[in-house]
């Protein structure tokens, strides 16, 4: 069983991010760590490749400036080998054009199954893993919160706001995967040894065979035109209870038509 | 663009000190506050470390571990001290480097094979009994003393303040063997369930309080010739060898702590109102915490600096003996201060620095005193 995990690095969340005035995107020319909401795919396709008994992880991630520290993170939780495609050529790539590139470094490997996270933590339009699925004329199933393989085709859990829909797709597809609902497993100190001498295998654009200006702000279908504040919060009421503050608890409530 | 902390760090010792600051954050700093009121680090949360090798850093790879130098200690020790638990990091540092590399050091193929399998999964904790009521840092006062009995030794003797003989599973203990030789002592590998090998106390602490510190009894112990730790008269030097290490993972793990402290107390201060503003806006405090950073990272520095001359098979006496007597200290300076910009806060038990304030109060008095280190460099100083 062959399972590709789309990986993000992104910029550390703990630390505070910036924009680019020029290019109205996150700056990410800092050390980049691994996507949390890409540690539960891995953790999932860790899981699958154990319980099949045979077969690898494997990792593909589109990142600037050649960084692979997250990538590291991923090597040392147990896959076995990543493709990592950087190029200035693709800074300010939009979600498809990133799709077209990480399906391109896909294909090669022909997987039974590709995992992707939903949506990223850092810039997001939560569409890449379609994309992906529309690009490789895959199957696709989102939001999943458990997959298990059943022969040639996979069940899986699919989240919704009601609960979930036990639904069954033929391999090979892509699955994106809601985060939060494996708990991923610390990369083991000799993990973290061997992630060293596990393969990343750098390409270009043009490795895989895509034209210059037709990636990164070239290529891009969509411009940013203008970046803002989000607005501060208001403060919220607070309520002192002298015995009665239910009342205006359950007025605030019957207000809003909850109740 | 992997960015390292310092110039000693590889791409492998920076993901360790990442690992290990994320597992501290998740596995250890939300429960520290129960375990101190239990007096008692879990054994469950020290089988997780061995299960993911953070036990293994120095243990040979043909035992299991990852066979690394003291520059993976000194960076897993400061990266343990991010728990602001030190009473959870002093446990973790006694097994893996002040107890543990004696073992490494001086084992004999046969203990490698039996005890390290232990050592590494987290199943059997180690501690290091040297130090006895009328004998702490004059080593060579020690007077447990063993004596030949057929094919092994006889000991009788009282230890004090020893970390993890209380709930761990093994110590190594210091004993003198030739009378007439006030530095003829020899090591010995006791587990707990040897039969006259007593805890009898569960010392009370200023601070580490989650740390198990014992007062152990030793009457009649019997301990056969294959648990003897080297070589017979020569445990003195033989445990000298480790003296660096242990010095240097006090520093690491008070350094990490310390840049917690000062990482809150900046939070704080910048919070805090005050005559108009914040506290931090006082001239004052400001001054005050920006030496006090500077302090840390001339403490770091000179430790990472002194561990990497000790990589490099260098003789590092002097400069992680300076790096000791001058990084505990200021770890205490600035740990009074923070207690001291936090107001009656820093005060309060529910605050952290209180907490980080009475645990870094040992850091100069143990492994090697601050007067007892200065007297390495300072006879290291004489000219001529
Ligand atoms: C919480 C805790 C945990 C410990 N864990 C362990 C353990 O696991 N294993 C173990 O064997 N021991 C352990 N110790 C013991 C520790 O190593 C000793 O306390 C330390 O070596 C100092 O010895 P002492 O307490 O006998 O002080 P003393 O030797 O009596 O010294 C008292 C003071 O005198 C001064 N002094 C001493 N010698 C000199 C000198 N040569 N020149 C100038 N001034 C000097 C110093 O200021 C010193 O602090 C622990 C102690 C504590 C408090």
């Amino acid at each position: 069983m062959k399972v590709v995990v789309c990986v993000k690095q992104i910029p550390d969340p703990a630390d505070p991010g910036a924009l680019d005035p020029e290019t109205k995107t996150l700056k990410r020319d800092m050390k980049l760590i691994l996507d949390e909401s890409d540690s539960y795919g891995v953790e999932m396709a860790l899981q699958l490749v154990d319980a099949a008994g045979e077969g690898e992880v494997t990792l593909v991630s589109m990142a600037p400036n050649n960084e692979r520290s997250g990538l590291s993170t991923a090597l040392a939780m147990g896959a076995a080998s990543a493709t990592l495609v950087s190029d200035p050529a693709l800074q300010g790539s939009d979600s498809l054009t990133t799709a077209k590139v990480l399906a391109a470094a896909i294909k090669d490997q022909s997987p039974d199954l590709v995992i992707a996270g939903s949506e990223s933590s850092d810039g997001y339009t939560g569409t890449v893993p379609e994309q992906i699925a529309g690009v490789l004329d895959l199957p696709s199933v989102t939001a999943a919160k458990s997959i298990t393989v059943d022969g040639s085709s996979i069940k899986v859990q699919r989240q919704t706001d009601a609960g979930h829909d036990d639904v069954e797709c033929p391999m090979p597809c892509v699955v994106s995967v809601t985060a939060g609902v494996v708990e991923p497993r610390y990369p083991s100190f000799k993990g973290i040894m061997a992630a060293k001498s596990k393969p990343v295998d750098e390409k270009t654009a043009a490795d895989l065979g895509f034209d210059a200006d037709a990636v990164g702000w070239a290529g891009a279908g969509q411009e940013i035109v203008d970046v803002a504040e989000a607005p501060q919060r208001e403060a919220g009421e607070i309520v002192e209870d002298d015995g009665e503050a239910y009342t205006r608890i359950v007025g605030f409530l019957e207000e809003l038509k909850i109740i | 663009m992997s960015r390292h902390r310092n110039i000693y760090m590889t791409d492998e010792l920076q993901a360790i000190y990442d690992q290990t600051v994320e597992f501290v954050s998740k596995e250890v700093l939300p429960h520290g506050e129960a375990w101190e009121e239990e007096g008692k680090v879990p054994r469950q949360v020290l089988s997780q470390m061995g299960e993911l090798g953070m036990l293994s850093l120095r243990i040979p790879e043909e035992h299991g571990g990852l066979g690394l130098g003291p520059l993976a200690s000194a960076t897993f020790s400061e990266a343990l001290g991010a728990s602001t638990f030190a009473g959870f990091d002093v446990t973790v540092l006694v097994h893996t480097d002040m107890a543990g590399p004696h073992l490494v050091n001086s084992g004999t193929p046969e203990q490698l094979e039996r005890w390290l399998p232990g050592v590494v999964s987290g199943q059997t904790v180690l501690s290091i009994g040297v130090s006895e009521p009328d004998a702490g840092s004059d080593v060579a006062g020690i007077r447990t003393s063993a004596v030949k009995d057929g094919d092994g030794w006889r000991l009788n003797g009282t230890k004090t303040f020893i970390t993890n003989a209380v709930y761990g599973d093994m110590t190594i203990l210091a004993a003198k063997t030739d009378p007439d030789n006030k530095y003829g002592i020899t090591m010995f590998l006791i587990p707990s369930e040897t039969e006259g090998f007593e805890v009898a106390k569960k010392l009370n602490k200023h601070g580490w309080l989650c740390s198990d510190t014992a007062e152990l009894v030793l009457t009649d112990v019997f301990i056969p010739d294959d648990q003897v730790l080297g070589t017979v008269h020569r445990g003195f030097y033989e445990t000298m060898k480790n003296f660096q290490n242990e010095r240097m993972v006090l520093i690491g793990m008070g350094v990490g702590a310390a840049q917690a402290a000062i990482d809150q107390t900046l939070a704080y201060t910048q919070e805090r109102k005050a005559f108009g503003g914040h506290l931090y806006d006082l001239g004052a405090i400001r001054q005050r915490m920006a030496m006090n950073q500077a302090r840390i990272d001339a403490a770091r520095a000179s430790m990472y600096h002194a561990a990497w001359m000790g990589e490099q098979g260098a003789d590092n006496v002097k400069a992680m003996s300076g790096a000791k007597a001058f990084g505990c200290e200021v770890i205490n300076q600035v740990m009074y201060d923070c207690v001291q910009f936090h107001g009656g806060m820093g005060y309060m038990r529910e605050t952290p620095v209180e907490r980080m304030y009475r645990d870094a109060r040992i850091l100069p008095i143990g492994g090697g005193a601050t007067e007892v280190m200065l007297e390495e460099v300072a006879k290291r100083s004489i000219m001529g």
